[in-house]
């Protein structure tokens, strides 16, 4: 009988080596003459234990990780001849950090092979889609409302609403775009589901693109994610292949068909009507709002621009029913929300879970606490452009609301955490500098705003005029808040001013030798 | 694993533009082909695409200069990138990359004086939970340190 294995394809397994080690499995198995079969997956999201090796036995997966290359020899010792081995890890679906979570949209990844459209229906692929066809425009857009689904992308507009407005607009030709220019650091789910569950979003862009009547749809990735890139095109053939996008979807009377258009190295085009301008092939400058891309989106058409995550919510709200997803959660944040643990961390990696679990918990508990061991001091919440946090808020709730609250925001869902060595004033300055770097130049605030900022930061570095150089930044902060088109020129005062607020020690003067010698 | 491209040739670059032009919204499309076949978007295609898509060699010229991952010359050799967002400061990516400018000579952004590499800063690969990380030539690394980093950089220096 031969061995079946499973190691994740995911580019962050690739990174630490999942390559290496699968070839290493295939060596090793063919010189021992021991048959065995190795399924590329996506990755569980633990990847602290990457690269990650599973086998298959009749009472589940078995998990084995951190894996090298260097204990590929003794490991396929213990597969073949069930014995134990250091690095085995028990049952993949046994392991606490995988077990606590609730993973409604990322159920299948690290399961199935993201090739393989059999894998995907054999694992209830589709199934959403199926009933979406059953039911017809109205009643999906009313599963959608009732499950309380908000953009994943970082703004937290109900999707419902987003779509019944697409949907009940006139035009020749409508759109269904997907936001994967995830470039928050600290975030990689979209990068995740993408590589480990690609029919997933395309599942739930057709089902969009039915809903309100568009027949053509967009995949806007970034060129810093080569993999997604790769995956998602290999699953679009896949799907068109199998009859699930094109002509007649599934023996439908409903047409849709996909294409992935690669990014080139902007952050802004993460903004959605940056993004529609760079689909269009121009120049990723922000546009004004009004009009909404629903009413005015790419190439001038309705257009519902959504995240990759919220994509991916729609097959289980259609497949499971709108309560099954809003039972979790809390207040107006429904449903869950994979929360992604990254810099400094022990237990990195992917976590869904519904709303309400506090930041302490994610941080101190779920992760671990820092990967050097050292105190945690600041965790950023939500990317670049995200406040960051000291211990004393670490009380705060996972909600979209709470997070507002306490002068920060939620994102993408991304929690970057630092330990004590950290210089808040290099994080301020930094915030100011990315902004400047990414800046499309349309608003003043923005353009401008971001290099005095920078300055600014320095000359407080130096100990330039201290105090009245961070009331010059806090005002600055201000005219950037209120006076900026977009978030990026919006938002970038969150991570400064949170800086300023929350660390304040670090803006100090510095103290006198004097001082210094008490 | 250099990657090998294509001397710039007209013929080849009006071939390219061909490929493309007549799908809705193709200047990146065609700036992206282009780059992928010259490892570079050469002065001359500027004006050639222009015409293909009916638009004002301004307005090609200023959506080539937006985007960071345009290039308007060759790279080294190879290209090392350094990811210096947010998750990789905090997992140490700050001294990491002093190294690399101090091991290559260069700074962020530069090509080393014999052409071999190309050292830039990329803002997240994605691979924030294995920060601090790096791609060369399209390879991707995570758990960067000292180590793995300087074997990277004498890879690159072959």
């Amino acid at each position: 009988m031969s061995l079946r294995l499973f190691v994740s394809r995911d580019a962050g397994a690739v990174a630490v080596g999942a390559d290496e080690v699968a070839l290493a499995l295939e060596q090793a198995a063919a010189k021992r003459d021991v048959a065995i079969e190795i399924v590329r997956t996506g990755s569980r999201g633990m990847y602290w234990l990457e690269p990650l090796v599973e086998v298959a036995t009749p009472q589940g997966r078995i998990a084995f990780g951190p894996v090298t290359e260097a204990d590929v020899p003794s490991l396929l010792d213990a597969l073949a001849n069930n014995t134990p081995h250091v690095l085995r890890l028990g049952a993949t679906d046994e392991i606490p950090w995988l077990k606590r979570q609730t993973r409604l949209t990322f159920a299948r990844c690290g399961v199935i092979d993201p090739r393989s459209l059999d894998d995907y229906r054999a694992h209830g692929g589709y199934k959403g889609l199926e009933r979406a066809l059953s039911l017809g425009s109205d009643a999906i857009l009313n599963e959608v409302t009732a499950s309380g689904l908000r953009g994943r992308g970082g703004a937290g507009f109900p999707t419902g609403i987003k779509w019944k407005t697409v949907a009940q607009a006139k035009a020749d030709r409508k759109f269904i775009v997907c936001n994967a220019d995830e470039g928050d650091s600290g975030t990689f789910a979209d990068r995740m589901i993408m590589e480990g569950d690609p029919f997933l979003v395309i599942e739930g862009m057709t089902t969009a693109g039915i809903t309100v009547g568009a027949t053509k749809g967009y995949i806007y990735i970034r060129s810093e994610y080569p993999h997604a890139v790769e995956a998602m095109n290999a699953a679009i053939l896949a799907a068109r292949r199998g009859g699930y996008l094109g002509d007649k979807i599934g023996g439908s009377p409903y047409s849709f068909d996909l294409e992935v258009r690669v990014g080139a190295g902007a952050y802004v085009c993460g903004e959605e009507t940056s993004l529609l301008e760079s689909l269009e092939g121009r120049r990723g400058i922000v546009r004004a709002k009004p009009p909404l891309p629903a009413h005015h989106g790419l190439f001038g058409k309705p257009t519902v621009i959504n995240n990759v995550l919220s994509f991916a919510a729609i097959p289980f709200i259609l497949a499971e029913g709108a309560k099954a997803y809003a039972d979790f959660g809390m207040g107006r944040s429904r449903g869950t929300m994979p929360i992604q643990l990254a810099g400094n961390i022990r237990h990195g990696g992917l976590f869904e879970t519904a709303f309400g679990v506090t930041l302490g918990e994610f941080v101190d508990d779920i992760g671990g606490g820092t990967a050097t061991g050292r105190p945690v001091r600041a965790v950023q919440v939500g990317g670049p452009l995200g406040a960051y946090f000291p211990r004393a808020l670490f009380d705060t709730p996972f909600d979209y609301e709470a997070f507002a609250a306490r002068d920060g925001l939620i994102g993408h869902g991304g929690i970057v955490v630092f330990d004590d060595s950290v210089d808040m004033r290099k994080q301020a300055r930094f915030a100011m500098e990315f902004c400047a770097i990414e800046s499309c130049g349309k608003c003043t605030p923005c353009r401008i705003g971001s290099t005095r900022g920078v300055e600014t930061i320095e000359k407080i570095i130096r100990g330039e005029r201290v105090s009245e150089n961070l009331a010059l930044v806090e005002d600055l902060c201000n005219t950037m808040k209120f006076g900026s088109l977009c978030a990026l020129g919006g938002f970038t005062p969150y991570p400064v001013l949170s800086a300023l607020k929350h660390f304040r020690e670090d803006f100090a003067p510095a103290p006198t030798t004097l001082q210094a010698a008490e | 694993m250099t990657v090998v491209f294509e001397p710039w040739n007209e013929t080849r670059g009006a071939e390219i533009i061909g490929e493309h032009a007549n799908q809705e919204g193709a200047t990146l499309v065609i700036l992206h082909a282009l780059q992928e076949a010259f490892g570079y978007v050469p002065e001359a295609a500027i004006p050639m695409v222009a015409q293909a898509l009916n638009l004002s060699r301004a307005e090609v010229h200023g959506v080539f200069t937006f985007y960071h991952d345009f290039r308007h010359k060759p790279a080294g050799r190879h290209v090392l990138k350094l990811c210096r967002a947010e998750a990789c400061q905090a997992a140490g990516g700050d001294a990491l990359a002093a190294h690399a400018e101090a091991k290559l000579g260069v700074s962020l952004g530069n090509t080393t004086p014999d052409d071999r590499v190309t050292l830039e800063p990329i803002y997240c690969l994605g691979l924030c939970a294995t920060a601090p990380s790096a791609m060369l030539d399209g390879r991707l690394v995570g758990r960067l340190d000292q180590q793995r980093l300087d074997a990277l950089v004498a890879e690159a220096q072959r």
